[in-house]
C-alpha cells in the first residue's frame, strides 16, 4: 500500500504555511500520498485572495473583515512589523530562488496533494465554500482526518 | 560518471532539488542514470534519504568547487 502523510494545518502564519507545503512537496516527491487538513486559522491559507468574503451576522462579518485571509495576506509569526518584515522575508526567499507560497501550493497540487477544509471551523466562522480557492478537494470533518491519519505513519500538527 | 540525463539545481534549496529530481526521473527508463547538480549542502543527506524511501539507487555523490554532482539510477518497478 502507498505510504501516507497527513498534515493538520491549524495556523495561518506564512512561515508555518511554508513549512507545511515544504513537507507536503517532499513527501509527494517520495511517492507518498499526502492530505492536508486545513482547520481554524489554517483556513486563511486556502481562502481566495480576491473579492469579498460574505458571511451572516454582525460578529461573523466583523471577524471575516478583520481576518480576511488568502495566501497573499499571510504574515510571518515573527517580525511581521505591520508589513515590512513579511515583505522582506518574501524578498529574501526570492533572492535564493525559493518559491513563494502560491507557487508551493501550485506545486503541491500538481503533485496530487489533497487539500481538505474543515467544515466545523467554516461553520463557526461563517465562511462558505465560495470563500475558498478551487484547488480545495473536499470539505470534511474529524472522521475524515482520522481515517487518513490512522493509515499514515507521518502525522503533523502545524 | 556517465549519466543519461542531467538536472541543474544550482542555486535551489530544499524541497526543489528533490521535487525536480523526482519529476525528472519519471521521464527516464528503469536502469538509466540521472545526474543532479546542486549546491545546497542538504542534498548530501537528502538524496540518500529520498533514494531509501523510493527504492531508487544512489550511485554516488561527487563534491566539487561548484557544488555536488549526485547520481541516481532509476529502479525497476518491482525493486521499489
Amino acid at each position: 500500500m502507498q505510504k501516507k502523510v497527513t498534515l493538520v494545518v491549524f495556523s495561518s502564519e506564512l512561515d508555518k504555511a511554508l513549512a507545511a507545503f515544504n513537507i507536503a512537496i517532499g513527501a509527494a516527491s517520495a511517492g507518498m500520498e499526502v492530505s492536508m487538513f486545513f482547520t481554524f486559522w489554517g483556513l486563511d491559507i486556502i481562502k481566495r485572495s480576491e473579492g469579498r468574503i460574505r458571511s451572516q451576522g454582525i460578529m461573523r462579518r466583523m471577524l471575516n473583515r478583520m481576518n480576511r485571509g488568502g495566501s497573499k495576506r499571510l504574515r510571518l509569526s515573527k517580525f511581521h512589523m505591520m508589513g515590512p518584515g513579511t515583505w522582506m522575508m518574501k524578498r529574501l526567499m526570492k533572492d535564493v530562488k525559493f518559491p513563494q507560497i502560491e507557487e508551493l501550493m501550485a506545486m503541491a497540487k500538481e503533485m496530487g496533494v489533497k487539500f481538505i477544509a474543515c467544515t466545523t471551523s467554516m461553520g463557526i466562522m461563517g465562511i462558505g465554500k465560495e470563500a475558498f480557492i478551487p484547488e480545495v478537494d473536499s470539505f470534511a470533518g474529524v472522521a475524515t482526518y482520522l481515517a487518513e491519519a490512522e493509515e499514515a505513519k507521518v502525522n503533523l500538527f502545524i | 560518471m556517465k549519466a543519461d540525463a542531467t538536472l541543474d539545481c544550482i542555486g535551489l534549496y530544499c524541497p526543489l532539488p528533490i521535487a525536480q529530481a523526482a519529476k525528472k526521473l519519471r521521464e527516464l527508463e528503469a536502469g538509466q542514470v540521472l545526474e543532479v547538480l546542486a549546491d545546497d549542502e542538504g542534498i548530501k543527506e537528502d538524496m540518500p534519504a529520498w533514494c531509501h524511501m523510493t527504492g531508487n539507487e544512489l550511485l554516488g555523490i561527487e563534491e566539487g568547487p561548484e557544488g555536488y554532482k549526485v547520481y541516481v539510477r532509476k529502479a525497476k518497478e518491482r525493486d521499489r
